[in-house]
C-alpha cells in the first residue's frame, strides 16, 4: 500500500512538471468604461517557477476595426517603460507589482478612440512558453444598462406580487375562520354552562382550490 | 360535454404554444439579410452566418420580460383549470383560471404593443416584421377568448 502510494507521488511529480512548463496570463475579457473616466487594465500570470528578476510585461493596442498592433507598454529589467509618443503618451501608468506577477496598467482619461483590443503579454524566464491574453476595451457615453436586468427585475415583481397577493388571501381565510370560531366557541361556552361539560376538538378548514368569490 | 372540455383545452394550449413560439424564436423583425430580435440578431452580411445578442436597451428587456410573463401564466392557468376541474362544486365558475388566462393576454398585448412603438427606435426603417411578432398578436386574441370561456363557463356534473 505505501509503496503503491510512494510510486504513484513519484509519477504525478514526475508528469506534472513536464505538462505545465506553460506560463498562463490572466486578464479580464471586456471592460466597459465611460468617456473621460480612468480605467485599470489588469494583468496577472501563473507560473510553476519562482517569479524570477527577469520577468517582463509588455501591453499592446490594437484598435477596433484595425489589424495592426501597437506597442505601448513594457516592463523589464525592473523598469517600466511606457508610451511617450503613440496614441497613449501622457496617459499611461503603471500600477502593477512584478514581484507579485500584477503587471496592471492605468489608462486617464479615456476617449472614444480608445476602443478596442489591450494584449498583455508576460514572461518569467526560464518560464517563457504561454499566450498573450487579451481583454476588449468599450467607451461609452452612458453605461448600457446589462442585458437581463430589467427583465428580470419585471418578471421579479410581478411573480411577487402574484405570491403576495396568494399568501394574504390565506391569511385572510386563516384569520377569518379563527373569529368565527372563537365567537362560536363563545356562544358554545354560555350554552355549555348550563348545560353538560362536554369539550369540542376543532379541526382547520380543508385548503383546496376555491374559486374567488 | 366532453366535447366541450377538449375543444376549451385545445384552444388554451393553442395559444400555449403560439405564446411558447414567439417567445423562442427569434424572428420579431426580418429583412433580406438577417432576422433579429427577441434575444439574438443574427444577418448573413460578409459571407456566413453570425449572431450577436439582442439589444440591452429597456424596451427591449421590457418586452422580453411580458412575454415571459404571459406563458408563466398562461401554463399557471392551464394547470389551475385541471385542479379546478376536480375541486369545484357543481355550477361554480372557473374564474380563477379565467383571471389568470386573461391576464397572460394582457401581458402579449402589452408586449406586443411596446415592440410595435417602440422598435422603430432600433430597426431599420428597411425591416419588416417577422412570424414571431404576428404569432404574438394572434396568440393575444386567442388566450382571451379562452379566458373569457372559462369566466362564463359553468360547471357541470
Amino acid at each position: 500500500m505505501l509503496t503503491f502510494l510512494a510510486l504513484a507521488s513519484v509519477v504525478l511529480l514526475g508528469i506534472v512538471p513536464e505538462q505545465s512548463q506553460a506560463i498562463v496570463i490572466y486578464t479580464g475579457w471586456e471592460r466597459h468604461a465611460l468617456v473621460g473616466s480612468d480605467i485599470r487594465l489588469s494583468c496577472s500570470f501563473f507560473s510553476w517557477r519562482w517569479t524570477s528578476e527577469d520577468v517582463t510585461f509588455s501591453w499592446t493596442y490594437r484598435p477596433d476595426g484595425s489589424r495592426d498592433s501597437i506597442s505601448i507598454f513594457h516592463y523589464t529589467g525592473g523598469a517600466a517603460y511606457v508610451d511617450n509618443k503613440g496614441p497613449f503618451r501622457d496617459r499611461l501608468e503603471f500600477v502593477g507589482n512584478p514581484s507579485r506577477r500584477d503587471g496592471s496598467i492605468l489608462i486617464k482619461n479615456l476617449e472614444f478612440s480608445d476602443n478596442g483590443t489591450f494584449t498583455c503579454d508576460a514572461k518569467n524566464p526560464p518560464d517563457i512558453v504561454g499566450r498573450p491574453s487579451s481583454v476588449r476595451l468599450l467607451v461609452f457615453e452612458k453605461v448600457p444598462i446589462q442585458a437581463g436586468v430589467i427583465t428580470g427585475a419585471i418578471i421579479g415583481v410581478v411573480l411577487g406580487l402574484l405570491v403576495l397577493i396568494v399568501v394574504i388571501y390565506y391569511l385572510m381565510r386563516f384569520l377569518v375562520a379563527r373569529r368565527v370560531f372563537s365567537l362560536s366557541v363563545s356562544k358554545h361556552g354560555k350554552k355549555k354552562k348550563e348545560g353538560s361539560q362536554q369539550r369540542q376538538l376543532w379541526t382547520p378548514p380543508p385548503l383546496t382550490c376555491y374559486p374567488l368569490p | 360535454m366532453l366535447l366541450l372540455l377538449l375543444g376549451i383545452i385545445l384552444l388554451h394550449v393553442a395559444a400555449l404554444v403560439l405564446l411558447f413560439v414567439s417567445t423562442i424564436v427569434s424572428v420579431w423583425t426580418t429583412s433580406e439579410t438577417s432576422t433579429s430580435d427577441l434575444w439574438i440578431n443574427c444577418s448573413t452580411a460578409n459571407g456566413g452566418y453570425h449572431c450577436d445578442p439582442a439589444s440591452t436597451g429597456e424596451w427591449i428587456q421590457a418586452v422580453q420580460a411580458l412575454m415571459i410573463l404571459s406563458i408563466i401564466f398562461s401554463c399557471l392557468s392551464l394547470f389551475l383549470f385541471f385542479c379546478q376541474l376536480f375541486t369545484l362544486q357543481k355550477g361554480g365558475r372557473f374564474f380563477l383560471t379565467g383571471t389568470f388566462q386573461i391576464l397572460a393576454s394582457l401581458f402579449v398585448m402589452s408586449g406586443a404593443i411596446i415592440y410595435t412603438v417602440m422598435s422603430p427606435d432600433w430597426v431599420p426603417e428597411t425591416d419588416y416584421f417577422g412570424y414571431s411578432y404576428i404569432l404574438a398578436w394572434v396568440a393575444f386574441p386567442l388566450a382571451l377568448i379562452s379566458g373569457l370561456i372559462y369566466v362564463i363557463l359553468r360547471k357541470r356534473e
